[in-house]
């Protein structure tokens, strides 16, 4: 496991200070001991960092990036 | 969700992009991240941009920067059975100065491989009878892990070895040392704990772009296409292309662990030299908990870096992999000679794995 590589992973549950979280189809054990735990909710995405959610995924943030670059697509093809 | 940052279309569109802001202006642009490298060279992404904009791999892996004398040192307690060692599985075979953990468990040392510094005072809390020591190292990243192992209290018979790093020093020592870089991609899992912010006395001081990126291809090409069109109209800011996960101010409580449990020291990178202020020492208050003082191993400065390996240029980014003339040859992820063949997130052992897709 190389040192500074962080994951993507589901909340599956949240129990208090751990929560049950999925990366790629595999569950596992995190601690939320590092991030701000008031309005995190089961199905938003976390970084997983050896065993610790080191941030919050903000999935609005990675859409809008998305979007902006399709609509350069977009807006290419329709020339 | 995240799969569109690798629509090929997507890509392939922003990369032509910096082709065409770039024009013939030749460019120089350096991360400090093994994640980085990673993605760069699985993608293919060197290959998509234009010729004339170079990106190259700075000091980011931090097992590969990580002092001989600290391996070796770490290494002994293991080998004369003073303590347990726990650490990452990248570590095991790094070799030292003299010997390689993986040595000192060959000879009958206990080394055990955790996947995070939990689960090694879970250990120790299970064997009170034995002393344990967890070779900490890693950049900002990896620091918050272990200071809250200490703040929350961990058994009397466990200590950290910390050789943990700091990368915004690293940043500055390079840009101050002449290697002609335009900018840099700013590593995106340390960015979540320290900050935008963090890079912003270092982008106004040296006059160059940072910019703060994700690890998806096209989290890396919007990057580049960043920095090159901050360099044309002139700016050299702090941007954020990695808005969903990094804020300006950090990760506040990861921070505030650090600065509990460590304070900056000098400290010497392997293939580098010392970087002022750059390291992480355990602050006398959890002196009970700091290997270096309980154990009385210290081990800084020698690097013993292997005969002939190039990996202090591979690291400062003067050199490619290919350059050594050891690699593929002497030098392979199977028999590795310099610590940038060994880990997963070191240059040369990345270039060696995907050179075949080259
Ligand atoms: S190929 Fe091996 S010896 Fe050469 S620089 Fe890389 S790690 Fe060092």
């Amino acid at each position: 496991m190389p040192v500074c590589l962080a994951v993507p992973g589901k909340i599956i549950r949240i129990d208090g200070e751990m929560a049950e979280v999925e990366i790629g189809g595999i569950r596992r054990e995190a601690s939320l001991s590092l991030i701000q735990r008031e309005g995190l909710k089961e199905g938003e995405y976390v970084l997983i960092h050896t065993g610790f959610a080191i941030a919050k995924i903000d999935e609005g943030e990675a859409r809008s990036i998305l979007e902006t670059w399709r609509e350069i697509l977009a807006a290419e093809r329709a020339d | 969700m995240f799969v569109g940052f690798r629509d090929r279309d997507l890509v392939r569109r922003a990369a032509s992009e910096v082709a065409k802001r770039a024009g013939s202006r030749g460019f120089r642009i350096m991360h400090v991240c093994g994640t980085h490298e990673w993605s760069i060279t699985h993608f293919g992404l060197r290959e998509m941009l234009p010729a004339n904009v170079k990106v190259v791999a700075g000091p980011g892996c931090p097992v590969c920067v990580t002092p001989g004398a600290e391996i070796d040192a770490v290494a002994e307690l293991a080998a004369r059975r003073k303590a347990v060692v726990t650490t990452f599985g990248d570590v095991l075979r790094v070799p030292g100065a003299r010997s390689s953990l993986a040595e000192a468990k060959a000879a009958g040392g206990d080394v055990r491989v955790v996947y995070s510094v939990s689960d090694a005072v879970q250990m120790a809390r299970a064997e009170p009878e034995k002393e344990f020591v967890h070779f900490s190292i890693g950049f900002e990243t990896t620091a918050p892990m272990s200071a809250v192992e200490l703040i929350k209290g961990p058994p009397k018979n466990f200590s950290i070895y910390s050789s943990h790093k700091l990368i915004p020093p690293a940043m500055e020592f390079l840009l101050g040392s002449g290697a002609g870089i335009d900018g840099f991609i700013c590593p995106g899992h340390v960015s979540t704990i320290i900050g935008a912010r963090a890079y912003e006395p270092i982008a106004s001081k040296y006059g160059k772009p940072m910019v703060i990126s994700g690890f998806e291809p096209l989290d890396v090409i919007s990057g580049i296409l960043n920095i090159v069109t901050q360099v044309v109209s002139g700016r050299a800011a702090v941007d954020n292309e990695y808005t969903r996960a990094v804020r300006a101010e950090g990760n506040e409580i990861a921070m505030g662990a650090i600065s509990k449990v460590f304070e900056p020291c000098d400290s010497f990178w392997r293939g580098i030299g010392t970087i002022r202020g750059s390291g992480m020492r355990v602050r006398g208050t959890y002196r009970e908990h700091d290997a270096r003082a309980r154990h009385g191993v210290e081990g800084g400065g020698d690097e013993g870096m292997p005969e002939g390996c190039g990996c202090g240029d591979v690291l400062l980014g003067r050199m490619e992999p290919e350059g050594c003339p050891l690699f593929g040859k002497a030098c392979t992820p199977a028999r590795p000679v310099g610590p940038c063949m060994v880990s997963s997130e070191g240059t040369c052992a990345i270039a060696f794995k995907y050179r075949k897709v080259r």
